[in-house]
């Protein structure tokens, strides 16, 4: 089986290769038959990586250690979960996930571009190709997953223990389905700017992409964060890790391009920069697969650190990034230019949002990578962490997000100002309510955090303030209002959604930073603990076997601090026998929306367990504001405009209410 | 306005509002960044107390005492110069004697180190790179074989 997958992924790397020359030539020279080449060639690529995929996944089921990656990073004793997500828990495997996705896309575009006209569906899939063959040369020959070990070892080395989670299992194939969809983007752009051909029913066709891409990138990243809270054991949500910007990077240019492609598509305008953000969108994505695969950075998702890789990596990056841009350098004067518009309206307002988004991530990147920079030119190792990106990144988005509930309140052309500051009287009164209450009557709320709070409730008002205002609620009668609701098109509710979203988040990242409270505490059995209005009570300490590790657990009983119980929270410190790797295993228990997280210490000097106990209030916001996000992008995936998708209909204009959605 | 004078102004105040964030980018860079020193750097090139800087090297052996509740005294050293760090919270996972670490915090009037984050390695093939990178240099690292 491993042979088969061997031999599978290079004949994936050879259709590739086909993928990326014929369906091109035949683009250039008009040859339908070269050009209908591409479609089944990307299928059976992309069957061809699915099949290396399962045999390297099967061989990690079967615990094969015969297979030097299998042997590095997996272990008999582990849980079946794990030795499945132990296939991408390593830099072999992972690449090997990130080609599988991409041939993935390929294939998508082969079976859903129908519609496409031959020429951009031949390019887009030759450039798709062209990634294709790039990555897959890379894995076979510098990280084959499929390298043979003789003799064959008795037992592995297990994987590192802190991946061994569930979070795990899906954050790296929705991240990467976020990164690697970001790729069709590109390849869209590439091949527009070959033909030297560009319109609002191109928008329209890399619209879903661009939505999709976003969608799992959100999800990839709101996992990752949430299983750093809770396996990392620090009970923070967000570190600025360069590893973390490294996906954030691609996240803000994604958001950009989003909102730049509703202009293009509607007003055929910002072209120019609408190519422009979908190349530098997957720049971004392999900019970061460069940072987080080559080792020049270190955190847990730098597996091994081989400097041929980083080599290979980054003269993939140079190829990919510095051939789009010269070609957008040279092609970009050929494309007709769009209008200008008003700067007051509705398209005025996404190109604001674009300009914050896109300075928002040069500062990520000069926060990621000068620490890199002045290292290699001078030697000097400085430390980039949250105080820069707060005091930057954080000034650029409390404009964004005060401007955010305007931009759907004002019309396409030319939008009135005054009239959108009127219908969000509401809005503001509600912010100004919310942030009085804060700073008056919540103990610890700083003015600082009173507007942060304010900004939350704004942008949620905010957000429902254009559905209700669509759907005409309290001013015509209900029942008009709830067909009219009801008639909305999806995409609206989409934005509505995506932005209530945003809300949660902030709500959950303001109310955390403001209020929540942490003890740090030696406990023995016996020993009571309270923080913000609960108990705590250290029950007792118990040794546990586990498959493939060994753990104390410590008990703890929660109350209320009039004495109600509340349940146990059991928090652990774990040894991992193959690797003699200690962790610590967070005990959290969720109330409403907030949290209380215990995570075990060392033992004390008096003989007890330091034990640190914070109180969360509203932490699971910032996740739940994630998935709500990913819910309106789905919704918005989901509009009507999106599916039809042909020139041919334009004239559709489903923005006038009442057309029902299917 | 003209075609060219309305492009005249969007680029004008696209420009101005580039110059104010590159101007914060750098004002933030200058102002909130920390430095890594290793102890034998700080012989050298001392800092003044109340300076955030980053302090790596290795716990030096026999170093660790704990004191009451939370607090934790050790010495980090990269077998040249030794300096006293005083920490209180949560030791990292893998926090060990002889292991690599990396503080961050300010030195006290006194120029006792106190620390208000240690990071330790994430695995145990992970070795801080600042502090790898800087006992290569001097001569005193030693390849350990993983596992």
């Amino acid at each position: 089986m491993v042979e088969i997958g061997h031999f599978a992924l290079v004949l994936a790397f050879a259709l590739s290769l086909v993928q990326s020359a014929l369906p091109f030539i035949g683009a250039r020279t008009r040859q339908d038959r070269l050009m209908a080449v591409g479609g089944p060639v990307a299928i059976t690529a992309f069957a061809m990586t699915a099949l290396a995929f399962l045999a390297l996944a099967s061989a990690y089921v079967q615990s094969d250690f015969s297979v030097l990656n299998v042997w590095e990073n997996s272990h008999s004793a582990k849980p079946l979960l794990y030795k499945i997500t132990g296939t991408w828990g390593n830099h072999e495997g992972s690449m090997l996930l990130w080609v599988l996705i991409l041939t993935f896309f390929g294939a998508l575009v082969a079976t859903f571009g129908r519609n496409l006209p031959a020429v951009l569906k031949a390019d887009v899939i030759a450039v798709q190709g062209l990634i294709g063959a790039a990555f897959f040369l890379f894995v076979l020959t510098t990280s084959n997953p499929f390298v043979r070990l003789s003799p064959a070892p008795i037992e592995g080395r297990d994987l590192n223990p802190v991946l061994q989670d569930v979070g795990l299992a899906i954050h790296p194939p929705l991240l990467y389905l976020g990164y690697v969809g970001f790729s069709v983007c590109f390849s869209f752009a590439v091949a527009a700017l070959i033909e030297g051909r560009i319109d609002a029913a191109w928008a329209r066709w890399v619209r879903p992409w661009t939505l999709a891409a976003w969608i799992f990138l959100t999800g990839g990243i709101a996992m990752g964060s949430y299983w750093a809270y809770y396996e990392l054991g620090w009970g923070g949500f967000w570190f600025w890790d360069p590893v973390e910007n490294a996906s954030f990077m691609p996240w803000l240019a994604g958001t950009a391009l989003l909102h730049s492609a509703i202009v293009m598509e509607r007003r055929e305008a910002l072209k120019i920069w609408t190519i422009l953000l979908a190349l530098l969108a997957f720049s971004l994505s392999l900019l970061g697969t460069f940072l987080v695969r080559s080792g020049v950075l270190t955190s847990v998702h730098a597996f091994a650190t081989d400097p041929t890789r980083g080599v290979f990596i980054l003269a993939l990056l140079a190829f990919f990034v510095g051939g789009s841009l010269s070609l957008f350098a040279f092609r970009a004067q050929s494309l007709q230019p769009g209008g200008l518009f008003q700067p007051i309206s509705r398209e005025g307002a996404l190109v604001l949002n674009n300009l914050f988004l896109t300075t928002a991530t040069a500062t990520v990147f000069v926060g990621t990578l000068y620490p890199l920079a002045l290292e290699a030119l001078t030697g000097e190792k400085i430390s980039v962490g949250a105080p820069f990106f707060n005091l930057t990144f954080g000034a650029l988005m409390v404009p964004l997000l005060i401007a955010m509930p305007f931009g759907p309140l004002l019309a396409w052309k030319r939008g009135d100002l005054a009239a959108a500051g009127q219908r969000l009287y509401a809005a503001a009164a509600g912010a100004l309510l919310v942030g009085l209450v804060a700073v008056f009557f919540v103990d610890g709320v700083t003015a600082f955090a009173a507007v942060g709070f304010g900004l939350a409730a704004w942008l949620l008002i905010g957000a429902v303030t254009d559905l209700v205002l669509r759907a005409g609620i309290g001013s015509v009668a209900p029942a008009v209002a709830l067909r009219r609701f009801a008639g909305l098109p999806r995409s609206v509710f989409g934005t509505a959604l995506a932005h209530f979203g945003l809300g949660l988040t902030a709500l959950g990242i303001v109310s955390v930073s403001a209020l929540q409270t942490e003890r740090i505490v030696a406990m023995k059995p016996g020993d009571t603990a309270e923080i913000s209005g609960y108990v705590l009570t250290y029950d007792r300490m118990e040794p546990v076997r586990g498959p493939n590790y060994t753990e104390d657990r410590a008990f703890f009983g929660l109350a209320t601090a009039g004495g109600r119980d509340l349940g146990e929270i059991i928090s652990s410190k774990r040894v991992y026998t193959a690797r003699q790797m200690p962790t610590t295993e967070a005990g959290i228990a969720t109330r409403g929306l907030s949290q209380i997280y215990v995570s075990l210490g060392d033992p004390a000097a008096n003989g007890g367990t330091v034990v640190r106990i914070w109180w969360k209030p509203l932490v699971t916001l910032i996740w739940l504001g994630a998935l709500v996000m990913m819910a309106g992008g789905t919704m918005s995936l989901a509009d009507r405009r999106l599916r039809i998708g042909a020139p041919a209909r334009r004239k559709i204009r489903p923005a006038t209410a009442g057309v029902p959605a299917e | 306005m003209t075609r060219k004078q309305k492009r005249l102004a969007v680029i004008a105040g696209a420009l101005v509002f580039l110059g104010g964030a590159t101007a914060l980018t750098f004002y933030a860079l200058g102002q909130r960044t920390s430095y890594f020193y290793m102890p034998s750097d700080l012989a050298e090139k001392p800092v003044e107390p109340g300076q955030r800087i980053r302090l790596g090297g290795l716990v030096e052996k026999g170093s660790i005492q704990r004191g009451q509740g939370t607090e934790v005294e050790f010495a980090v050293t990269d077998q040249e110069k030794t300096i006293k760090v005083v920490y209180n919270g949560l030791l990292p996972d893998l926090f060990r004697e002889e292991q690599g670490v990396i503080t961050e915090g300010a030195f006290d009037p006194a120029g006792v180190f106190v620390a208000d984050s240690v990071l330790a390695k994430h695995d145990e093939n992970y070795m801080p790179k600042e502090v790898a990178d800087s006992l290569k240099e001097k001569g005193v690292w030693q390849e350990k074989s993983g596992g």
